[in-house]
């Protein structure tokens, strides 16, 4: 089990340095480039003015030597102003030793933010924070619902209860959040005025029920319908058993045998399916928060994006990635604790 | 100037009536599907069940409201009629006396109109993303899930790198108007593109080896077909001028197919690595069937029903993606009338006005729908056998 953990951390960290490099060629294109220096100077900057702008502020250095300094195996230089001689930091709002160093990823540091003007970590780790806080009510309102669902819906194989709940997760599946986000607005902000139609309030106020529903159900509606189908499977085959058909046969009722016998056995299978939602989870976060002016992670990564922040879209991917490669090993190794039919190979 | 209305039922059947070429296409296929019904295989036995009914009637619906789409919508969905902005469902416009069925948008252009031409774009790049995924998927699929060992590692590995990117991170990254100056996605369709033609030759030739005549018509027409799509969207220079792709189209498709294909490769590697202890594969191997052959004339029939399967769900996931894409802004042109892009435009406005938001978002949604019914429909029937 340790050998295959750290084989698979091992892949991990292999992947990621994959993913940063191909993301660190694609921000560092020419007109990303030109765009990142035109947002720092202004619009009618002449061409030699951009270039030397570039130049100064270390864009245009080798492109292997300027991954490594952000990765932190390379030492980063100080600028020195060749007029003056003097010491100055490149980003006013980021604080520079005036001497070489190393500070990259491996030393903590995730750089500096050319959009929000500030260091990369004060502004990505409290947006991790309010995402969590999205996440938590998210999975709060989804898992249980999606569960009750799915195994309704699967120990009566057929029935019309099965039936419609069955044409009710498809049709959740089939709306992607910025369809019902545009409906659940429509209807619960426009119409019958319950709730309000934007968490940007949340971010200043704080969370309350009226500002947080709407993304919260966008979200979870999305995933309920994958998560019912996947739970509906796993209880329908489980009810097919031979040990259900013998505590029926012992005289047990059926609601006993659902829950005592069927239901364990049959939330395996559901359980890694929530741990692979997270990556997909990842993309609704993004929509959620741009349709919502939620100030979290998704916000952040559009924003990044959408400015060429070259640290900032650096450390979102990092931090996606992550969260991607981490639970799909906790959804392997999860699987294999929870059935012990299964073992590691 | 005060515009009139139509009331609610006229707008109902204003609507009914402008879709009449896709009611008269919709009888016609479905009284020929339930006439032949015994004769069409899987296609007929969708007809069994409430579910695929549902799917191919959605589905076709919106099929022929893209064919149609020239017949069906009243007005251009680009122009812009300025006494009709944001006007209410139902107004009329003073000069044709043609109703806006579904009101104005912001820029005074015809919604309906607009939802019935973005089914065009929905319905071209959609299936064509996911067909060409299919095509790359499976061509690296089959030896992957095969052969297994290193060629199972490096390819695997490939696909979860792509897999692990979150979406939107991706098309962030690769459809953004700066990346057509590059040589990127050029590159990217050069090498998506081959796959078919690598594909369809490989599936010839590994067939009819042994009977070269036949083998050289087969091998000459997918060069010459291939190669003349292939010209035709990679560099955009058909010499016959029929097939022509904008560069912030070939973008889109190529981030949908990038997107897309490692899912279809894990689907075929799994399929492959289930079917290849089959007896028949073991009685091909003794004949000494080559690897190849063995892989697509095999392997591949007999992984056809999940396959089917798939490529519906998949369908509808690109339409998701699509819509992601127009809702970011991303690639496609601000005044494109896909559904994606109206649902930004009139998402932002939600508080104002509610009219121009509704029908491309059910568009949207009853199509991917329509696909997972489908799906659901057909997954059922290839259970039974």
């Amino acid at each position: 089990m340790i050998a295959f953990i750290g084989r698979r951390l091992g892949t991990m960290a292999l992947t990621m340095l994959c993913l940063t490099l191909v993301v660190f060629f694609m921000v560092n294109l020419e007109p990303n480039l030109r765009k990142l220096a035109i947002s720092q100077l202004d619009m009618r900057s002449s061409d030699e003015h951009i270039e030397s702008w570039l130049v100064k502020n270390g864009y245009r250095d080798n492109f292997f030597v300027r991954y490594g300094r952000w990765l932190g195996v390379v030492q980063k230089q100080p600028y020195v102003d060749p007029d003056t001689g003097a010491v100055t930091p490149r980003f006013g709002y980021c604080d520079e030793p005036a001497e070489p160093h190393y500070g990259g990823i491996l030393q903590g540091d995730f750089g500096c933010s050319t959009k929000f003007k500030t260091t990369v970590a004060a502004k990505l780790f409290p947006a991790l924070g309010a995402t969590g806080i999205l996440m938590f009510w998210v999975m709060v309102v989804m898992v249980p619902v999606a569960l009750l669902i799915g195994v309704l819906a699967g120990m009566r194989e057929g029935t019309r209860t099965d039936r419609s709940l069955s044409v009710a997760s498809i049709t959740t599946t089939a709306t992607p959040e910025y369809v019902s986000g545009v409906i659940f607005t429509v209807i619960f902000a426009s119409w019958l005025g319950w709730l309000n139609g934007s968490a940007a309030s949340a971010t200043r106020v704080g969370i309350t029920f009226s500002n947080f529903t709407l993304p919260v159900m966008t979200m979870a509606i999305y995933g309920i319908g994958y998560i019912a189908r996947m739970t509906r499977a796993s209880m329908v085959e489980v009810m097919t058993q031979q040990y259900i058909r013998t505590a029926r046969l012992k005289g047990l009722a059926f609601n006993a045998v659902v829950v005592k016998h069927a239901l364990r056995n049959a939330l395996i299978a559901p359980f890694t399916v929530i741990m692979l939602q997270f990556p997909w989870l990842l993309t609704g976060v993004v929509i959620v928060e741009v349709m919502f002016r939620y100030q979290g992670f998704g916000f952040t990564l559009v924003e990044a994006a959408g400015n060429n922040d070259i640290d900032l879209l650096l450390g979102c991917s990092l931090v996606s990635v992550f969260v991607v490669l981490f639970t799909q090993l906790i959804s392997d190794v999860g699987y294999a604790y929870l059935n012990p039919r299964i073992r590691v190979s | 100037m005060e515009l009139e209305y139509l009331g609610g039922f006229q707008i109902l059947f204003g609507v009914l009536w402008r879709f009449w070429p896709v009611w008269v296409a919709l009888a016609i296929v479905l009284a020929l599907s339930y006439a032949f019904k015994p004769r069409l295989g899987l296609y007929g036995q969708l007809f069994d069940t409430g579910v695929g009914v549902a799917g191919v009637v959605i589905c076709l619906f919106w099929a022929f409201t893209a064919i149609f789409a020239d017949i069906v919508s009243p007005f251009d969905p680009l122009a812009q009629i300025f006494v009709m902005k944001d006007a209410l469902p139902g107004a009329i416009e003073p000069e044709t006396g043609q109703a806006f069925l579904f009101g104005g948008d912001r820029l005074a252009r015809d919604i309906f109109s607009r939802m019935v031409y973005g089914s065009q774009i929905v319905l071209v790049i959609a299936p064509a993303a996911t067909l060409f995924a299919l095509m790359v998927g499976t061509t690296l699929g089959l030896p992957a899930g095969y052969y297994g060992g290193r060629v199972d590692s490096i390819l695997s590995f490939l696909a979860n790198l792509v897999l692990a990117f979150p979406v939107i991170l991706l098309f962030y990254l690769l459809v953004t108007p700066g990346i057509m100056d590059t040589p990127i996605p050029y590159a990217m369709a050069g090498l998506f593109f081959l796959f078919p033609i690598i594909f369809f030759c490989a599936l010839f030739y590994t067939r009819f080896s042994g009977r070269p005549r036949l083998l050289v018509v087969q091998i000459g027409l997918t060069v010459l077909i291939g190669g003349w799509v292939y010209v035709g969207l990679v560099f955009d220079a058909d010499p016959l001028g029929i097939i022509s792709i904008r560069p912030n189209e070939l973008n889109i498709f190529v981030a949908v197919v990038f997107a897309s294909s490692p899912g279809v490769f894990r689907i075929v590697r799994g399929l492959v690595m289930d079917i290849k202890t089959r007896d028949y594969v073991a009685a091909a191997q003794t004949r000494g069937e080559s690897p190849w052959y063995i892989m697509l004339w095999e392997v591949l029939p007999n992984a056809r029903g999940p396959l089917i399967v798939d490529v519906c769900l998949r369908i509808g996931y690109t339409t998701i993606l699509l819509g992601t894409l127009g809702y970011f802004g991303l690639g496609l042109a601000p005044e494109s009338p896909d559904w994606g892009t109206a649902i930004k435009e009139s998402s932002r406005l939600l508080r104002a006005y509610v009219h121009p938001a509704l029908p491309p978002v059910v568009a949207l949604m009853s199509f991917v729908l329509g696909l997972n019914l489908l799906a659901d429909a057909l997954r059922e029937q290839s259970l039974k056998d």
